[in-house]
């Protein structure tokens, strides 16, 4: 599904006499089935912005369309459910939103919401607890006796359940292991290889390197840059200015250029910087 | 919420024991004359405080369904002598009109003064304020200064609460909860998704706030010093003259 988000300004507090801007004119398109990374400082205006996708806030001027559903200043929370089935959301630490007696029931919460008769929602559940790397014998157990990790895990998999068609992650890899943020990481690279549209909200810039197809980047409310990681991570003013930090490649590769290595073009991930690397080691 | 007129500027605890004071002698009130002088005094409280009086109007509507079966009550049932209106049980009468508007006006001094008490004291001074009137206490042995802390602790834990409300109640809606909709059973099956991890999560806060506050050495907050020192001077005085002219002016009028 396409999202398009045309001169979106959200204002906190719209009555109050200092004006918070939490968007500020931001008109943008994600593309349907890519990987796209959301980055920018803490308080930028991220989770904000992906909050609109779903309607859980609207816009004070501006309209967001998400694939045939549009959503303006005006839109009441009537009849939202047919969008938020399609867009799934991941929040910050999602093992808080963890109520049932078990995981399985846990898992089931969400499909159900949206319609699904019991037998699939359970059928459902019993495929995203594998999905997300965990054993089917957790199913019986209360999430409160998991451990955080698997918390996390089965939460990812309560949200996965509806079936979304856009699923939005923000950070869902803080706090995770090296091991158990790579395979979720590889887990959402997999849903997006099978058709679904993927938003990540990210501070890493590893991940937005190694996983994004685009990316935009947010900076008080205000959308500054936007495009292909690769262009987006070469851009002077953005890096100067510490509004965007660089991938550990094309850190190492700025260093690297200093002792007389010369890159038309900072490589982001581990691959490109090796073949780069080994290129010009044997052209000289 | 920072405001400079001199109500803001009193000692919470006079401010917070005065108060109270005031809704006790609300009660002394018998009179058109000592309501009118009540009431004017509030207003001049009000006035001096230079905030909006829409907040104090604000103020009645949590309660206003209370004041209004309370007057109907008043109204209907005050028994008299010769009523102008008599159905069944109930009665309308002269006295009963005076009487409810005595109740009426009496909720509303009591409403306006305690606005103005909450709206010129942050809640970290009325806990302050509360340990500090209860020092006397610890001769008892009542340990006032763990109570008092309890009560910033709740204090600061409002808005913590409110916050992660508003997340949890986010996730859920993502999942597909429609709160406010369907029959009032649905609605209050709606709610369990948020108390059990709202729950969950202060349990945890609670448990994280502890183990910060034994590494960083609390023990059972004895002799700890302040950083707000609540200082007494002349206006408090001040204060506390003109509520003594006001009990006296008000048993004066008593008998008027």
């Amino acid at each position: 599904m396409e999202i398009i988000f045309e001169h979106v300004t959200h204002a906190y507090d719209p009555n109050s006499p200092t004006v918070n801007l939490g968007l500020d004119d931001v008109s943008f398109k994600i593309q349907d089935k890519k990987f796209t990374a959301i980055v920018g400082q803490t308080g930028s205006g991220k989770s904000t912005l992906v909050r609109h996708i779903n309607a859980l806030l609207k816009p004070t001027s501006g309209t967001i369309t998400v694939g045939d559903r549009v959503i303006t200043p005006e839109t009441n929370n009537k009849n939202l459910k047919p969008l938020r089935k399609q867009v799934g959301m991941v929040f910050q630490f999602p093992e808080s939103q963890l109520f049932e007696e078990t995981v399985e029931k846990d898992i089931m919460f969400g499909p159900m919401n949206f319609g699904a008769s019991e037998e699939d929602a359970r059928a459902a559940a019993h495929k995203m607890i594998k999905m997300v790397g965990l054993d089917e014998s957790h199913l019986s157990q209360s999430p409160f006796d998991l451990s955080g990790g698997q918390m996390r895990r089965v939460a990812i998999a309560g949200v996965l359940a509806s079936d979304p068609e856009t699923i939005i992650l923000d950070e869902p890899t803080a706090g995770l292991d090296p091991v158990g943020r790579q395979e979720i990481m590889d887990l959402f690279k997999n849903l997006q290889e099978q058709g679904k549209t993927i938003i990540l909200i990210t501070h890493n810039m590893d991940d937005v390197a190694n996983y994004a197809d685009e990316m935009a980047v947010i900076h008080r409310g205000k959308l500054i840059a936007e495009g292909l990681p690769q262009e987006v991570f070469n851009n002077q003013e953005l890096l100067q200015d510490d509004l965007l930090t660089l991938p550990k490649s094309a850190a190492f590769a700025k260093e690297l250029s200093r002792k007389g290595f010369h890159f038309d073009r900072l490589p982001i991930t581990i691959n490109e910087l090796g073949t780069e690397i080994k290129e010009q080691l044997n052209g000289d | 919420m920072p405001g400079d007129s001199i109500i803001y500027q009193l000692d919470p605890r006079g401010k917070f024991l005065l108060t109270f004071y005031f809704v006790g002698i609300v009660f002394l009130a018998n009179n058109v004359v000592s309501y009118a002088f009540l009431l004017a005094f509030v207003l001049f409280a009000v006035y001096l405080s230079k905030i909006n009086f829409g907040f104090f109007i604000k103020g009645l509507k949590p309660v206003f369904w209370l004041i209004l079966f309370t007057v109907a009550l008043q109204l209907l049932f005050t028994p008299s002598s010769h009523p102008l209106w008599h159905w069944g049980i109930f009665t309308f009468s002269k006295e009963g009109l005076v009487i409810a508007g005595y109740i009426f006006i009496r909720f509303v001094l009591i409403i306006f003064i305690s606005t103005l008490l909450t709206l010129t004291t942050t809640p970290i001074e009325i806990s302050d304020s509360i340990e500090s009137i209860l020092k006397p206490l610890k001769k008892i042995n009542f340990p006032v200064t763990q109570v008092a802390l309890m009560l910033s602790i709740a204090l600061r834990f409002v808005p913590l609460l409110v916050d992660e409300t508003t997340k949890i109640m986010d996730a859920q809606r993502a999942r597909g909860v429609d709160f406010g909709e369907g029959g009032l059973i649905k609605r209050i099956k709606s709610f369990v998704p948020i108390l059990i991890p709202l729950f969950v999560s202060s349990f945890s806060i609670a448990y994280d706030l502890a183990i910060a506050m034994e590494s960083r050495g609390y023990k059972d907050g004895e002799g700890r010093s302040k950083y707000r020192v609540l200082s007494w001077d002349k206006r408090d005085n001040i204060m506390l003259f003109f509520m003594a002219l006001v009990t006296v002016i008000l048993l004066f009028l008593r008998s008027y």
